[in-house]
């Protein structure tokens, strides 16, 4: 049982909830995510850290309504409990100095990346930041990622904000202006992720990418989450969720991440007609 | 009664819903024996000076005792009885192969039907359940000792239950978010209801044993940790968690499960009763699974429930070598399972959205005996074929979970990752570390794993009084 300490709506349907759980903050690192199951009927849902309070023991977590478990999630207020918190798993991000880091992050993928940037900068890394999302409404975290980062980028995939344009693009120009670039890690929608990989590819640059496929224990045991890295099965829950992006097999990821979406359907109209007669 | 009157009453068979009925729901199959056919079959128990039943028993139970306790009609004194060493009578009177063990070296087993131990064992845990409130042991003075059991499986809930009786303070860790490891996210609904290990597990929390859940050791704090934190032994029944694949092409496409995976969706996350619980699982119109074993029986009979037409084993040696119990093998072929025998996948073919939809095989034939002693198959060329399947289940076993390894310097394991650990004590290379289950043996049974679990409570109990 974890109670909910504070809730915030960032955005249309984006919403940060804080807990506090000890065990899980004093043992987290960047990189690292944690289960959560909202009652007894829920499913195992995979959350991205995207803040660590170690004085105060609180994490938090940012979150997308992207079906009924998060679309029921949002409708929790503080001092409500979530049944479990399960963490942290998964394998810490590989933090060092590796120079000149770019850390892009598309839509909610912005809040993983939050903790694995400012680690970054933490340990010497010149921090290249680049933030988007579909619209200005969208993004957040904007002044969070501005101060952790020695330059801040944004783009908007509809010109409401920053640049117009992917988050790809202007990394691509600074590779194209020959710009100095040691270390990339990208998170983000699957499709944004593959651009980056497909933008740094020929320069040769280690690009990780954080991935998101379904999960169940999270810890090794159901096998669900298995992606095709260089080649070979690796369960993204214990042999991730990093991987090395140029050899992360992205269109196998696609399809498997849409397994469900039939079942993800008939809940979420249930959900809502449920709601509805209340 | 005199032997030879006892001689001649015949096993009493246990009720069971019909093939019919069952395929379509998840309650149990047998249904219980009621008083009177407990009675009747307790009566065939000839009550040996010696009792050979007992050599078969991994947790001691005295089993003549009970069932004289059974045939007096005193159902209660019988559960205290088993409780004595067995804290889990009702998992294991419903999953024990009774057949391999207790009743196999049964006296009356050489010449007539034995005894049918399990049937009875399961009989007086649940009229024990049934009447209500359930009686604690006698628990020893506190002796202000700290046992920390990682993992809330078989081992482990036998180790906690045992020391919490000597005295000791014990707390569970369990990463998953229900106490019971393979009993809860591995053996269906239909073979051990859930209501029962929960059950098991309240008792144990009765006795004081503490349990924490979504307690990832290994991650959330290392076995070091645990020491610096005061506890002076770490018990390791962190099982056969890590689901083994075929690495055969196409394994990863859409509709093909680990047994773990499909399982645990449907056991843990109770998915057949999607939506009413979050975790969704698919229905498959044809679901083949992959191996012999008792999981692979579960998986089917899973398949089968979801509404498969055709649910399929598909098997690569023959029937004779299933390692599979008989009464599941039965139970399957009576529910129309359709068995595939020495058959075994190539790769697996699938649409364009990539969901596998047929499975390439070959037929196999048996060959010579391999380390198992079981004859080996052997492919037979140009025998392939294509099997119609938007369902795959693979069962081919598990390995070793490797999150508290990994995190436990000093800790040697095998060339399989399982922890190296003296079989009679669960002792492991690391001091005040023991061992025992799964993670030992590699993938076994529950009652191995409570056997395990029993023997190594007695060897930390000896451990902790040189403290």
């Amino acid at each position: 049982m974890s109670k909910i300490l504070e809730k915030e709506s960032l955005g249309p349907k984006i919403n940060l909830i804080k807990l506090k759980v000890p065990h899980i903050v004093r043992k987290a690192k960047p990189g690292q995510f944690v289960i959560l199951r909202i009652h007894e009927r829920g499913e195992r849902i995979p959350m991205s850290i995207a803040d660590l309070d170690l004085e105060n023991d609180i994490l938090t977590i940012i979150f997308q309504e992207v079906g009924k478990s998060t679309a029921e999630l949002a409708t929790f207020k503080p001092g409500e409990t979530l049944s479990d918190v399960i963490g942290p798993l998964g394998k810490p991000t590989p933090i060092k100095n590796y120079g000149t880091s770019v850390c892009v992050g598309g839509g909610i993928g912005i809040a993983p990346l939050h903790p694995i940037a400012k680690a970054l900068k933490g340990c010497g890394n010149k921090v290249i930041s680049i933030i988007g999302a579909r619209s200005k409404e969208l993004l957040f975290m904007e002044e969070e990622m501005r101060k952790i980062s020695d330059e801040l980028l944004i783009t908007t995939d509809d010109g409401s904000y920053g640049t117009r344009g992917l988050v790809s693009e202007p990394l691509a120009e600074m590779l194209k202006n020959k710009k100095k670039i040691d270390f990339v890690m990208a998170i983000g929608p699957v499709p944004m992720m593959k651009a980056v990989c497909y933008v740094t590819k020929p320069y040769r640059i280690k690009t990780m990418v954080s991935l998101n496929p379904i999960m169940i224990d999270g810890t090794g045991m159901c096998g669900v989450c298995r992606v095709s890295v260089g080649g070979e099965t690796k369960f993204a829950c214990v042999d991730g969720p990093d991987f090395d992006g140029h050899k992360v097999d992205f269109d196998e990821l696609s399809i498997r991440l849409k397994m469900y979406l039939k079942e993800e359907k008939i809940a979420m109209e249930r959900y809502l007609s449920l709601m509805g007669k209340q | 009664m005199e032997a030879k009157e006892r001689l001649k009453i015949p096993r009493q068979r246990m009720p069971e819903q019909t093939p019919e009925q069952r395929k379509s729901n998840f309650f149990e199959v047998p249904l219980g024996y009621t008083p009177e056919l407990a009675q009747k079959e307790a009566l065939r128990c000839l009550q040996c000076k010696r009792p050979t039943c007992m050599d078969g028993c991994p947790v001691e139970i005295d089993i003549p005792g009970f069932i004289k306790l059974i045939e007096d009609e005193d159902f209660i004194g019988a559960a205290k009885k088993i409780k004595e060493t067995n804290s889990l009578p009702a998992v294991c009177g419903r999953v024990c192969p009774q057949e391999d063990q207790c009743e196999k070296t049964c006296v009356l087993a050489k010449k007539f039907d034995p005894v049918a131990i399990g049937n009875l064992e399961r009989f007086v845990a649940d009229y024990e359940k049934d009447e209500g409130e359930i009686e604690i042991p006698k628990i020893e003075k506190k002796t202000g000792k700290k046992v920390a059991v990682v993992g809330s499986g078989p081992a482990g809930l036998t180790v906690a239950g045992d020391l919490v009786k000597m005295g000791h303070e014990v707390t569970v860790f369990e990463l998953l978010h229900k106490a019971g490891g393979v009993l809860v996210y591995g053996i269906p609904e239909f073979r051990l209801p859930k209501a029962m290990v929960e059950a098991e597990v309240d008792y144990l929390r009765k006795l004081g044993v503490k349990i924490k859940l979504s307690w990832p050791v290994g991650a959330s704090q290392t076995v070091d940790e645990l020491f610096e934190e005061g506890y002076q032994v770490v018990f390791l029944g962190t099982g056969a968690g890590l689901p083994n694949f075929m690495h055969i092409p196409g394994e990863n496409l859409c509709g093909i499960y680990s047994a773990n995976e499909y399982l645990t969706r449907s056991n843990l996350m109770k998915a057949y009763a999607f939506p009413d619980h979050d975790t969704p699982i698919f229905s498959g119109k044809n679901v083949a699974v992959l191996g012999g074993g008792n999981t692979a029986m579960d998986a089917v009979r899973i398949g089968l429930r979801l509404g498969a037409k055709n649910a399929y084993i598909v098997y690569r040696r023959s029937r004779a070598e299933m390692p599979a119990r008989e009464v599941e093998i039965h139970h399957a072929e009576e529910e129309g399972i359709k068995f595939h025998f020495l058959t075994t996948p190539i790769k697996y073919i699938s649409n364009e959205d990539g969901w596998v939809t047929g499975m390439e095989c070959l037929r196999m034939e048996l060959g010579e005996p391999d380390a198992s002693g079981r004859r080996r198959p052997v492919p037979i060329k140009g025998s392939n074929f294509i099997m119609e399947v938007d369902t795959v289940v693979v069962a081919i076993g598990n390995s070793s979970h490797p999150l508290v390894p990994r995190t436990t310097p000093g800790l040697e394991v095998n060339k399989w990752g399982n922890i190296i650990a003296d079989l009679e004590t669960g002792q492991t290379s690391r001091k005040g570390v023991f061992a025992g289950g799964d993670i030992v043996t590699g993938g076994a049974t529950v009652i191995l794993a409570a056997g395990a679990g029993k023997k190594s409570a007695r060897a930390i109990d000896a451990y902790l009084k040189t403290l």
